[in-house]
């Protein structure tokens, strides 16, 4: 097992947002994260990269519990990639170095391997181009494909998508999408948040379905999207579905 | 594609109607300047006492004799503004990381950057100047440095606490989520503030900072007040010596042609930053 979480706890003073949740994801295993806006999707992956202390219970990423408090956090966010739903690209750097520095200054490799493959990545989701262009040049879901590449060259275990395309144009959703679909094939690991359902239908191997800061429903997607045993997860499609998105 | 596209005549009308507007405009400005400037100059040049004005405040003869001391006091002025600049940045800089730092841990040091920044920005520059260059001699201590270096960190303390606050705005003016990012990337808290959140907020208050640089280029004058000759202390003792204030004039102009290229600079930077805006919203 990859990553597990058990019992974890999140409050926001009063609001409780993960409640003695768990989740197993094993390795080369994609699991989709999917629940009504404010179920605590977002607040889970943040955990999980440790920008959010949790108030109770484990993460374990290959066995070894990162909650822990002797745990040093950089440490631990080496090996987890993590990609935002606003990109967040460092719009006072090129492309290029936007992909490099955490290689460069986080893990102390050399400049020309870091750039060639920095250039190969590029190249390989068509944006070698725009290499020394900045962020504020490109379309969103150049962006985006920039900022996946930016958390693939170090190398991570376990790569978190928050909603990674509820930011974008609907005609650039699909470049990102065959970009994830080709990492799937690659074998990473993944856990992603998503309100594309037929996205999630494709390329998980599991939908875990959120709601009141729990689990829900979890199982392959033809059962959790297509046949779902909760009323609440009915319910939660059928919204989807009026909203035109399954 | 590539053929060269020709305006209709309507388009051809307009840009021809504005080109005869701005003629127009221009004309209208440079007569209006010339006018308001003749009547000014014969405004002063007619006034009953300009002889006397004009003896006292623009006699060429003082101006050429006051200009070497004048000049030298002006060497000082740079000098301590290049370093007290320089100094100042550093130590805004510092202070205003110091201040962002998070944990029970920090306590300590984010208390004394926040009462060291509320405190000079407060008191009047002559009063820590006094205390630094009289009051603290007074105590007679071993390798006392001299009263210009004590002049120097006077201006470089109160200045820093100004320019912490400047930068301090800057940081906080960059999103969360860069921060977010940043760290999700493995960098450390230090390596985050260098790399990602400094530059950014840097950039986005250099106007701000190079405005401060100007106000202290006419500040470094008052460490004269406790004995080191500036520019605008060597034209006082000139204009005693002549009776005459041209020495003053001498000085004022100089100063102006010191501050010309920092304030082009400033223009220059605020402009580009407003049109970044622009084309980034
Ligand atoms: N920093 C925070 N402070 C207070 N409340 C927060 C914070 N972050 C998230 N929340 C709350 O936690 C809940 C879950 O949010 P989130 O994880 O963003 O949900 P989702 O990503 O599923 O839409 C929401 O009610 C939200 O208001
Ligand atoms: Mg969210």
């Amino acid at each position: 097992m990859l990553l597990s979480c058990e019992n974890v706890r999140k409050t926001f003073g009063s609001t409780v947002v993960l409640d003695n949740l768990s989740l197993q994801v094993d390795e080369h295993e994609v699991v989709a994260l999917i629940g009504a806006s404010g179920s605590g999707k977002s607040t889970l992956l943040r955990c999980i990269n440790l920008l959010t202390e949790i108030d109770d219970g484990t993460i374990r990423l290959d066995d070894e519990d990162i909650t822990d408090p002797k745990a040093n956090p950089d440490q631990v966010r080496r090996r987890i990639g993590m990609v935002f739903q606003s990109y967040n690209l460092f719009p006072h750097m090129s492309v290029l170095r936007n992909i490099t520095l955490a290689p460069d200054k986080v893990h102390g490799r050399g400049a020309v391997e870091i750039r060639q493959q920095a250039m190969q990545w590029l190249e390989r989701v068509g944006l070698a181009d725009k290499a020394d262009s900045y962020p504020d040049r490109l379309s969103g879901g150049q962006q985006q494909r920039v900022a996946i590449v930016r958390a693939l060259v170090n190398s991570p275990r376990l790569l978190l998508l928050d909603e990674v395309t509820s930011a974008l144009d609907p005609e650039l959703v699909g470049e990102v999408l065959t970009m994830i679909r080709g990492l799937k094939d690659d074998g990473m690991t993944m856990v992603l948040a998503t309100h594309e359902m037929g996205f999630a239908r494709q390329v998980a191997d599991r939908v875990v379905f959120l709601d009141g800061g729990r689990v829900l429903e979890a199982g392959p997607p033809s059962q959790v999207l297509g046949d779902p045993v909760e009323p609440r997860t009915r319910q939660f499609l059928s919204r989807i579905i009026e909203a035109g998105r399954l | 594609m590539s053929e060269q596209h020709r305006p209709s005549d309507l388009h051809l009308g307009r840009i021809a109607y504005r080109r005869r507007q701005t003629v127009r405009s221009v004309l209208l400005a440079a007569l209006s300047t010339a006018v308001v400037g003749g009547a000014l100059v014969i405004g002063v040049t007619g006034a009953p006492g300009w002889d006397r004005v004009k003896g006292s405040f623009f006699d060429l003869d003082i101006a050429r004799k006051a200009f070497p001391q004048v000049i030298e006091g002006l060497w000082l002025n740079i000098r301590l503004l290049v370093v007290c600049t320089i100094a100042a940045l550093a130590l805004g800089l510092l202070v205003a990381v110091a201040r962002t730092l998070r944990g029970p841990v920090f306590f300590p040091l984010r208390a004394l950057a926040t009462g060291y920044t509320y405190t000079f920005r407060g008191l009047p520059l002559i009063i820590v100047l006094y205390v630094f260059t009289l009051g603290v001699p007074g105590l007679r201590l071993q390798g006392m440095p001299s009263v210009l270096v004590l002049g120097g960190a006077t201006l470089v303390i109160v200045y820093g606490a100004y320019l912490a606050e400047v930068i301090r705005a800057g940081i906080e003016s960059v999103h969360p989520s860069q921060l977010a990012a940043a760290r999700s990337l493995g960098l450390t808290y230090r390596q985050t503030m260098r790399h990602v959140v400094l530059p950014q907020a840097v950039r986005r208050v250099t106007p701000a900072l190079l405005n401060d640089a100007v106000a202290l280029q006419k500040d470094v004058g008052l460490v004269s007040l406790a004995g080191p000759i500036d520019a605008v202390r060597a034209a006082q003792i000139d204009s005693a010596y002549y009776t005459n204030f041209t020495p003053y004039i001498v000085a004022g102009v100089l100063f102006v042609l010191l501050a010309l290229p920092l304030i082009g600079v400033t223009d220059w930077v605020t402009l580009r930053a407003a049109r970044r805006q622009s084309a980034g919203a």
